[in-house]
């Protein structure tokens, strides 16, 4: 998920710094030594005692991000999936399918820009090709005519990762989920380029505008298959943060 | 009198069925590549009606205690399928380690929905949310426990859907873990009598449990290098998929991801046997740690050791990852039930949790069926003797299949169905 009313997140972001203040992660013991469990670190790990740290994904922000997980567990069930079945319930499928399609079409500017600063010919001119059919003959997107060119996924967190900047810290964002520094600035970075587009290219208002962010946001969560704590794992936090972190650096080679 | 004829009838269509049926389809003969790639998207049955399933929770004790660190499992999720008419009902257990919502059930029920019945799918109670939601004692694994468990489960989830639809008869199935739950909840059934299943389906259950167990936590011996070596095996599982997937432009993870890795990296059994070993290690760690926290028992988190909504669960996670089913087994389920029974004893508990202690009963109920392979991994050798032996002509044994391998396969899908519909039809299974 990305890009939501830019305003909405500014003041998400504003209530988690306040929320980071409270958010410690180790455990709460009772007394002044831990008692010992039937099978304890040491025997178990042996030499690999304390390695442990090393093998994880840095994310020394852990008490915000976990919180931050939580937040987004509520926001998802009580506002956002609602909202989104709501939006099934009211829309014919094929709208639906056609309004996905406009927002992929859109989404390729994303890849294009990209692909270029990646120096990518192949995806390149294959994104070109699909916007170029798609915004014409597809009517601005809605069809997707020319599905048969491959189409690729590409941000300016995968360029900053193509040309050598590393993920930075672990970092979950409000609402849009699992991040990275690089990558929340690459999401940014994506949002500015996007908005300056819609400027130059329409005169659409202020309130037309907010709308069909908040339709972008609902179609993208819709296409998103993912329920928080539906895994089956009391280590859901970790598995998430290594599979996403796993994606992202698979996803910067692709 | 027309009963008994129907089952005569039955018996000897099933002999003459057996001797006329065309060589088993199924393609992979090899147990371990059946059990970890199953059915290829072109062999499985298909089904065309939109099931309409709805997602539901219910609070099953409602003076339950829920730790924070699991704040959010402190509801039993479940899912059903309603027919917009009476219809009967089957009720779904899943296996080891899966959910209400995982693949294999949720294609069982696509094929019950499709051949009229509602359906309602229920997790494993070896999963963290049975066991924070559900479990009386919180320590799953249990024959007896969890079948009391799950059927005063589906006695408040029966009494939820009654207000909604009509139901005119109970169906019951589960598959591997789900199906040994199934034969004691059958058994539980025939005392309370609540449901009166008309018949009940059990699919590739273990015999006995601590055979299987301990099968499959051998089966991680087989990573290179032994136990110890886990973590590198496994980060070179999570690169191999990651270079799949970076060279493959269209693959995703489709129904048919499995077949196609397969196709593209053509393991070895040992390789494949070592990840079956880990899919069940994950099973095995998430049960044992969410017991643990719940129970505060002090099995790899200490007792004074309280965990926040926030906690990084940290090196108690690496901990608990090393160890098995067997491992749980010995240093936290025999002692837990030791402790509410002062009389029981080691070898009595591994006879108990065996399908042969209640051989007599399963004899006897005439509503059981089983569907099995013969080249099931969770069964030691000789094992599958059992069914056709207390079965008889209820048993239905596939040569190959391995572990629910071909549990999506087209010729199994119609068998598992039609034991259901002849029940209701009278015509011959």
């Amino acid at each position: 998920m990305s890009h939501p009313a830019p305003r909405l997140v500014r003041y998400l972001l504003l209530a988690s710094l306040l929320l980071i203040a409270g958010c410690s992660t180790t455990p709460i013991q009772e007394g002044d030594t831990a008692e010992e469990a039937f099978f304890t670190p040491e025997q178990i790990l042996g030499d690999d005692t304390g390695t442990y740290e090393d093998k994880q994904v840095y994310d020394p922000w852990q008490g915000f991000n976990r919180t931050m997980y939580r937040f987004n567990y509520y926001f998802d069930k009580y506002i956002f999936l609602p909202v989104v079945i709501g939006y099934f319930k009211i829309t014919p499928d094929p709208v639906e399918e056609g309004i996905h399609n406009f927002f992929r079409n859109i989404q390729d500017l994303t890849t294009l820009y990209n692909s270029i600063l990646q120096l990518n010919g192949e995806k390149t001119l294959n994104t070109t090709t699909r916007l170029l059919v798609n915004s014409t003959v597809g009517l601005l997107g809605f069809l997707d005519i020319a599905s048969d060119v491959p189409r690729s996924d590409e941000d300016f967190g995968q360029t900053l990762g193509y040309w050598g900047v590393g993920p930075g810290p672990y970092l979950v964002l409000p609402v849009l989920g699992p991040s990275s520094v690089r990558d929340g600035i690459g999401q940014g970075v994506d949002w500015l380029y996007y908005n300056e587009v819609r400027r130059r290219t329409t005169s659409m208002e202020s309130w037309q505008e907010t709308g069909m962010d908040l339709l972008r946001a609902i179609d993208l969560r819709a296409h998103v298959k993912f329920l928080y704590y539906e895994t089956n794992s009391p280590f859901e936090y970790e598995l998430v943060r290594m599979l996403w972190t796993t994606k992202r650096e698979l996803d910067i080679k692709r | 009198m027309i009963r008994s004829l129907g089952l005569l009838l039955a018996a000897c269509w099933a002999v003459t069925g057996w001797a006329a049926t065309e060589p088993y389809g199924y393609p992979f003969d090899d147990p371990f590549v059946a059990t970890v790639v199953g059915t290829p998207e072109t062999d499985r049955a298909k089904f065309t009606v939109h099931v309409p399933t709805k997602r539901d929770s219910l609070t099953v004790f409602r003076d339950r205690e829920v730790p924070d660190f699991l704040f959010y499992e402190a509801k039993l999720r479940y899912s059903y399928a309603l027919q917009d008419k009476p219809a009967p009902l089957v009720f779904l257990i899943a296996g080891t380690g899966g959910a209400y919502n995982g693949g294999h059930i949720t294609a069982q029920a696509k094929a019950f929905y499709s051949a009229g019945f509602h359906v309602v799918s229920l997790s494993s109670p070896t999963i963290p949310n049975f066991i924070v939601a559900a479990s009386r004692t919180s320590v799953t694994g249990h024959a007896v426990y969890d079948a009391e468990d799950l059927y005063h489960v589906m006695e408040l989830v029966q009494a939820k859907l009654l207000k909604k639809t009509k139901i005119t008869d109970y169906f019951l199935t589960g598959y591997s873990l789900g199906g040994f739950n199934a034969a004691f909840v059958s058994r539980v059934d025939s005392q309370r009598k609540v449901f009166n299943f008309k018949r009940v389906l059990l699919i590739n259950p273990p015999v006995s449990l601590y055979s299987s167990i301990s099968l499959l936590d051998r089966m991680l011996e087989n990573i290179p290098g032994g136990v110890d070596n886990f973590d590198t095996y496994y980060n070179g599982i999570v690169s191999a998929f990651g270079k799949l997937y970076v060279r493959a432009k269209r693959l995703d993870f489709s129904e048919d991801f499995l077949f196609q890795v397969y196709e593209a990296l053509q393991p070895r059994n040992e390789e494949l046997a070592a990840l079956i070993g880990l899919s069940f290690r994950f099973s095995s760690a998430h049960l044992a740690f969410a017991s643990d926290i719940m129970n505060d028992y002090g099995y790899v988190k200490p007792k004074n050791v309280r965990f926040t909504r926030n906690t990084d669960p940290g090196v108690y996670r690496e901990v608990v990852f090393r160890l098995g089913f067997t491992d749980y087994f010995h240093d936290y389920f025999y002692p837990y039930y030791k402790k509410l029974d002062p009389s029981l004893n080691r070898h009595r508990m591994v006879e108990e949790m065996s399908l042969r202690h209640i051989e007599d009963y399963l004899r006897n109920a005439d509503n059981i069926y089983v569907m099995h392979n013969h080249n099931d991994l969770i069964l030691e050798q000789g094992e599958i003797d059992f069914f056709p032996r207390v079965f008889g002509e209820r048993a239905r044994i596939y040569p190959t299949g391995g572990h629910l391998g071909n549990m999506e396969y087209r010729d199994n899908v119609e068998h598992m169905v039609k034991v259901f519909t002849s029940a209701l039809d009278g015509q011959p299974l």
